[in-house]
């Protein structure tokens, strides 16, 4: 029902695009534990891909693929339809890949917007030298630059804590400055760690919210991590689950609340051997 | 310029106002808004040809003469732009609170049978479709901010720049219609309808005519000598009559630029980059700023603190009358440079009053620590006395004439008197035309002469001729011993303690006095911090025994002061209780304008006045409270009943 070439609709009338990227048979291991085996789907674009699973499950280790952190030892990755090779991960952002993680990692001695505006790295054309003259082609781009960083920060309604250094701020906000801070970067793949992690449901609410607006105002691509069920049956147009890393569900929200073997992992399930 | 009562010189309306500026100050900024970061400018040349093509899109839209537009949202020079269009096309703007809840909305669109709706963002449009069945006339409602709205059905909705695109693209049809319906407009046609926040019953549709807001916006300016370069930061609700007198009717009087803050959450910086000459704060806003200054300065380093305390000392003694121009010493003029220098102006320059030349508080008391702490700065700021039905001013302090138990002189052109209970009535050129569909409320509070009830208690002051306000008229009762009973004195004397930020106080034919208090979360969340006193919530903190402790001497303090008042003395409070929660307007407790609901608060909270009453020593209380997003939930609390002390005042011997 899925698998037409060209996308689908969704239910609330977004039209998703053709896959970005296809994972065929993913297998990684460490040594000799197997975090992922032998795990296929894809993401398509401008749609919202959640992977959820109990803990352990090898959902961050499946991102780490995603953003080609990790190599798979089995297995192929495909970004817009070419099998990718190893990369480092600067150039990875330059594929258009961003994300956010699990534990902030911002820069925590500057500012917000400095840090939105590093996410604009990748676009700058400029040389270190003419940067530090400031003058000139350096100085449009900056100018370019910083309008982007600030439709962001209007964007994720962070303008009052624009100038204040990210260490002063509370966990929820520096949550959102990760997410500009990604969105700055105008990735076609969005990567989100656990965006809800350790936030109240106010918070929880908010990010929600801006997560949707984003795909809805960007058209961007996203796949995110989460724990709460929730959240992610509400935000995802179709979600894969994993347990011990295997794919255990692959589907629309529905389909995968009403599946056994979802049901099972995260409820339990009698072992009557 | 010749000034009659006709209008000076054919200023009769708004668009006239708005011409006048266009051609005679058309390059002096006229709007500006913090957007993306950077100060965006429209001058008064730019502003009138956004607001024309509006108004010729309005006219596209089919708005007839006499209909009514809401304009929902934060201050913006859109929405400010949307009320000039609408009294262009001869239709009656109707600015609503943009954190109104959708029923609250429901009331007061379906009351005044607005055809459209012009909203700030996705919140207020989402709010006008959850109503919309309910609205009989609705017909179209204007987006501003598109965010969120793209898969919105547009049968109804039309983006803001796209009604000006049509307005623009239509203007040689449209523009003689225009020019005639400006050309109708007079000194007694509709200039807005604003809604009172409606501290009794159902908000009131206020109806203010031209003559009412340009008499009042020319005679204010002149008080004031306000200029045209002056800069005002709009940041008070739009459908609050304070901030249309401002930022419509004086500012289009003047000519002076009104910048809007980037975001409600951003205004302190807003205000610390703009550098208003002119300022309006309720006196909340002073309170908040003097306590985050207060809890800063305890942060600082010893060196820092001790510059700071002689130099406010210094201020405290002489600033005033520097202000005022009295005579101060030669010494002590030094000593107030130095001070300026060290503390003063960056201080001032920190809290955004560098350039503040007038300013203003209204709407409570304010606490005389705190009026004397900006004013001492150098800061020119003054109190007056308004309402809504007046076109705000009733009475204003002159420069030089300030003090913080008064609210001043009548201002040019108004007449006062009181009744023989106390009750301020008021007559001028602002008074307002009617309450819209309410002829029987509208006989209630004006008279065939004019003369306007304002509902407050108060009398003149026969040394300066200044008048005081005691109270609301109707709270104002009497207690169990048939001495006068009034709740807002001791509430407000409560209040000036940093620690509490809402008092409400009972007595009204009962034995004695007995008062709910609402702790500050920063100030006492500060001290707690520094104590190492661990709180999860609002409701711990708040029943805190030391918490309970500093309230409880606080209420003992303003027993003693009470006392002192001969007439009053029978106010002191004998027993109180911190609330579990701090009352809010999304539970009806308190007006969008943050004022206490006294009969709603008694309904509420009947269980814990009683308890208050019958002695006991606690009170197990469920509250039902409601959520920014409208959902509805319930806290329960056992609340401690404290006795404070009470001044013994023989009031037979006092009164001989």
């Amino acid at each position: 029902m899925l698998d037409q070439a060209d996308g689908y609709m969704t239910a609330d009338g977004r039209q998703i695009g053709p896959v970005v990227m296809e994972m065929k048979n993913i297998t990684l291991r460490f040594g000799g534990v197997e975090a992922i085996k032998n795990i296929s789907f894809d993401i398509r674009e401008g749609e919202v891909r959640a992977i959820i699973g109990p803990n352990g499950a090898g959902k961050s280790s499946m991102l780490n693929v995603i953003s080609g952190f990790y190599v798979p030892q089995d297995g192929q990755v495909l970004y817009k339809g070419v099998q990718r090779p190893q990369m480092r991960p600067y150039q990875v952002a330059q594929q258009g890949i961003a994300r956010t993680f699990q534990n902030i990692a911002l820069f925590e001695g500057m500012s917000v917007l400095d840090n939105v505006m590093t996410g604009r790295l990748t676009h700058m054309k400029t040389g270190m030298f003419s940067q530090a003259l400031w003058k000139g082609r350096a100085e449009k781009e900056e100018t370019a630059n910083r309008e982007v960083a600030e439709r962001i920060i209007d964007f994720l309604e962070i303008q009052a804590i624009r100038k204040t250094p990210v260490a002063r701020l509370p966990y929820g906000l520096k949550k959102r400055v990760e997410l500009a801070r990604a969105l700055a970067a105008e990735p076609s793949l969005l990567l989100l760690d656990e965006p809800m992690a350790g936030m109240n449901v106010e918070e929880k609410e908010d990010m929600s919210r801006f997560i949707l607006s984003m795909n809805d105002e960007f058209g961007t691509t996203i796949a995110l991590i989460e724990h709460d069920m929730g959240v992610v049956m509400d935000l995802s147009d179709r979600v894969v689950v994993m347990d011990y890393g295997k794919k255990i569900g692959d589907g629309t929200p529905d389909e995968v609340r009403n599946n056994q073997a979802v049901i099972d992992a995260y409820l339990g399930v009698a072992h009557d051997e | 310029m010749s000034k009659t009562l006709d209008g000076a010189g054919g200023l009769i309306s708004v668009p006239a106002l708005l011409h006048r500026n266009a051609t005679q100050f058309g390059s002096a900024p006229a709007y500006r808004e913090k957007e993306f970061g950077i100060w965006q400018s429209w001058t008064w040349s730019q502003t009138n040809e956004e607001i024309e093509a509006l108004a010729l899109g309005l006219l596209d839209l089919g708005v007839a003469e006499g209909d009514f537009i809401a304009v929902i949202g934060r201050n913006r020079p859109y929405l400010y732009w949307s009320m000039m269009a609408a009294q262009m096309v001869g239709a009656v703007p109707v600015p609503l609170y943009q954190d109104a809840s959708a029923e609250e909305m429901a009331y007061t669109m379906s009351h005044c049978g607005a055809r459209f709706v012009i909203a700030g963002d996705q919140e207020q449009v989402d709010k006008v479709m959850e109503i919309q069945s309910e609205l009989t006339e609705f017909e179209a409602m204007i987006y501003l901010d598109p965010r969120g709205l793209r898969k919105y059905d547009s049968a109804k909705l039309t983006q803001y720049s796209a009604v000006q695109e049509a307005g623009r693209s239509k203007r040689a049809a449209l523009q003689p219609e225009m020019k005639a319906r400006i050309a109708k407009l007079d000194y007694d046609s509709t200039c807005v309808m604003l809604y009172t926040s409606g501290t009794t019953g159902k908000p009131k549709g206020v109806v203010l005519s031209n003559r009412n807001v340009i008499e009042t916006a020319k005679s204010s300016s002149e008080f004031d000598d306000l200029r045209q370069t002056d800069d005002i930061l709009a940041y008070l609700p739009m459908a609050w009559v304070g901030d249309f007198i401002f930022s419509v009717g004086q500012a289009l009087w003047c000519g002076f630029c009104t910048n809007c803050p980037e975001s409600a959450d951003t205004m302190h910086t807003d205000l610390r980059e703009i550098g208003p000459t002119y300022y309006f704060a309720p006196p909340r806003v002073f309170e908040n700023q003097l306590t985050n200054v207060m809890i800063r300065m305890e942060d600082a380093s010893p060196m820092k603190k001790r510059l700071f305390d002689y130099f406010m000392g210094v201020a405290r003694k002489v600033g005033p009358s520097i202000l005022d121009g009295n005579p101060v010493s030669l010494i002590d003029r030094i000593r107030y440079q130095l001070g300026e220098l060290a503390i003063y102006g960056p201080l001032k320059n920190t809290l955004g009053f560098s350039r503040v030349r007038v300013g203003y508080t209204a709407g409570e008391a304010i606490g005389p620590e705190i009026f004397d702490f900006y004013r001492s700065l150098g800061i020119n700021l003054k109190q007056l006395y308004g309402q809504t039905e007046a076109t705000v001013f009733i009475t204003a302090q002159p420069d030089g004439e300030v003090r913080s138990d008064t609210v001043g002189v009548t201002c040019p052109g108004v007449e006062l008197k009181i009744a023989e209970n106390g009750e301020v009535f008021y007559r001028s050129p602002g008074v307002f035309v009617e309450y819209y569909k309410n002829a029987e409320s509208t006989a209630d509070t004006k008279d065939a002469e004019g003369w306007v009830a304002t509902g407050d208690a108060g009398f003149i002051e026969e040394s300066s001729g200044h008048l005081r306000i005691i109270d609301r008229a109707k709270d104002v009762g009497q207690t169990g011993n048939g001495n006068m009973f009034a709740p807002k004195y001791v509430e407000n004397k409560l209040k000036f303690f940093p620690n509490i930020l809402e008092a409400v106080v009972f007595g009204n034919g009962k034995p004695n006095c007995t008062a709910f208090v609402n702790i500050d979360l920063t100030a006492v969340g500060n001290w707690a911090e520094r104590n190492n006193i661990a709180y999860a919530s609002y409701q711990e903190l708040a029943g805190h025994p030391e918490v309970l402790a500093t309230i409880q001497s606080h209420v003992e303090e303003v027993n003693a002061s009470v006392a002192q008042d001969v007439m009053l003395s029978d106010c002191q409070v004998h027993r109180f209780v911190v609330l579990h929660k701090q009352l809010d307007a999304d539970d009806g407790e308190l007006t969008r304008t943050q004022k206490v609901r006294r009969r709603i608060i008694e309904e509420k909270f009947s269980d814990i006045i009683d308890a208050m009453y019958d002695g006991s020593d606690t009170i197990s209380t469920t509250t039902e409270v409601t959520y920014e997003d409208g959902r509805k939930g319930a806290i329960s609390a056992t609340l401690d009943i404290r006795d404070a002390a009470v001044q013994t005042v023989n009031s037979q011997i006092a009164a001989q």
